[in-house]
């Protein structure tokens, strides 16, 4: 970026990087959300545990994030407003986050596809021209790192496990792997984010998830389902029927009571 | 007591120097809120100490990103130094490099144990070995006879043990 560009240009390149920013933040805090559902109903005291601490590590990385792409809009938005105050529309998760929890398998299974896809992703990001994000993503990285090791020891211990749980996550995946496409199917705000070196391409990801998830399925001994080439656009704002329920539980206090603080 | 405006009136380096060493024995009497017996020094978290512009300025890293302790620790560390004196006083958040365990201090290592939490270990945790939990010796027998019951426990920076030889279960301060 040229010391010399036009204001103008300068505000534009940070409204596209603070758009691109959102999207990892919200990916983190509806995937942190649709967790926390899961505190006092795990199937066990220690898997209540650690899905409250998997959920409690997005939700942070999403507070980083979502500070990080307020100030980039500069219109002096905060996280919480960025949180509790956008409609669904505006949200740029993608849709694989949003998807219900349905079981202790699914919820595995879900959280297996991402967290692998947040490893590539924030290793690669540590490298990012943009310094605020590396920061935050060389933070991150560390903790996926622990979220990979929870979620594929249990799709190893479940696919590998009773006849029934075996079943039941292998439905799981094949039902969520169409969800898959949209984490390396790259659009214009992708591409230009590429080009300035703030984020890695993402079709390049995909090689080095697919080795992470199919080494994890060997394991496993599920069967990787096929690709499905259906586009969907979670964050360019175009979601499934699933999150506005997920938004309704997180936003209603706020909506209720604008600005109450604890 | 002393103050930054106070120690600014009088010249030169070691005035400088005194005040952010006093800072610092400020500092090391905060507890962290969820571990008292550890100070915030000792878990390695306060990254500077600079006195410029008669304004003292601390650098704070969290822990984990979602560590709830992370807004109490500030507050407690803005009240002690406003307490000693220390105003204004700068808390500034510090992301890198992320924190690690292994800035827990050799005295803060020492707490822990005698805590009861066993500490940490100098390694870093790897992705690779999926069921590999760190080998850790029990807080209270030094038993390296134990096994871990979940990799979370009451905090985002504990896991739950059990002692094969003493019976007794403890807490395991991770690597990260």
């Amino acid at each position: 970026m040229s010391a010399a560009a036009p204001r103008s240009t300068m505000a534009a390149l940070d409204a596209q990087r603070s758009r691109y920013v959102l999207r990892l933040a919200d990916t983190s805090l509806i995937l942190g959300q649709r967790l926390a559902e899961w505190v006092g109903h795990a199937p066990a005291l220690e898997e209540d545990l650690g899905l409250a601490n998997l959920s409690l590590d997005l939700i942070g990385q999403a507070r980083l994030l979502l500070t990080y792409a307020g100030e980039l809009e500069g219109s002096g938005r905060d996280e919480d407003q960025l949180a509790y105050f956008r409609d669904g529309p505006d949200f740029l998760n993608v849709a694989l986050a949003e998807q219900p929890n349905g079981d202790f398998g699914r919820t595995i299974v879900r959280q297996c596809l991402l967290d692998a896809w947040q490893l590539e992703l924030y290793s690669e990001l540590q490298q990012s021209t943009d310094r605020r994000l590396a920061e935050i993503a060389a933070k991150a990285l560390k903790e996926t790192q622990y979220h990979f090791r929870y979620s594929a020891s249990w799709l190893i211990r479940l696919g590998d496990g009773t006849e029934e749980s075996h079943a039941r996550v292998q439905s799981a995946l094949d039902e969520l792997w169409r969800f898959t496409n949209e984490l390396f199917a790259p659009d214009a705000l992708d591409d230009a984010m590429a080009a300035q070196g703030v984020a890695p391409r993402l079709p390049e990801l995909r090689s080095r998830w697919l080795a992470h998830i199919e080494a994890v399925l060997r394991e496993a001994t599920l069967k990787r389902p096929m690709d499905v080439n259906y586009p969907w656009h979670g964050k360019r704002g175009q979601h499934s029927e699933h999150l506005g329920y997920v938004l309704a539980e997180m936003q209603f206090l706020q909506r209720t009571y604008p600005d109450s603080r604890w | 007591m002393s103050t930054v405006s106070a120690a600014s009136k009088q010249s030169g380096l070691d005035v400088l120097h005194s005040t952010e060493r006093e800072v610092w024995g400020v500092l090391e009497r905060v507890p962290d809120p969820e571990i008292p017996v550890l100070s915030v020094v000792d878990l390695g978290i306060i990254r500077h100490v600079r006195v410029a512009e008669g304004s003292v300025h601390v650098g704070v890293s969290p822990t984990y990103s979602g560590c709830p302790a992370t807004e109490v620790i500030r507050s407690l560390i803005g009240h002690a130094l406003r307490t000693a004196g220390f105003e204004p006083a700068q808390i500034e958040d510090v992301l890198s490099p992320p924190w690690s365990s292994d800035w827990i201090s050799t005295e803060g290592h020492r707490k822990l144990k005698a805590f009861g939490i066993a500490p940490p270990e100098k390694t870093v945790s790897r992705v690779r070995h999926l069921f590999a939990a760190p080998r850790v010796a029990c807080p209270r027998c030094d038993s390296t006879q134990t096994e871990r019951i979940s990799e979370f426990g009451s905090t985002p920076c504990k896991a739950h043990y059990r002692c094969l030889s003493c019976a007794e279960p403890f807490d395991h301060f991770k690597c990260i």
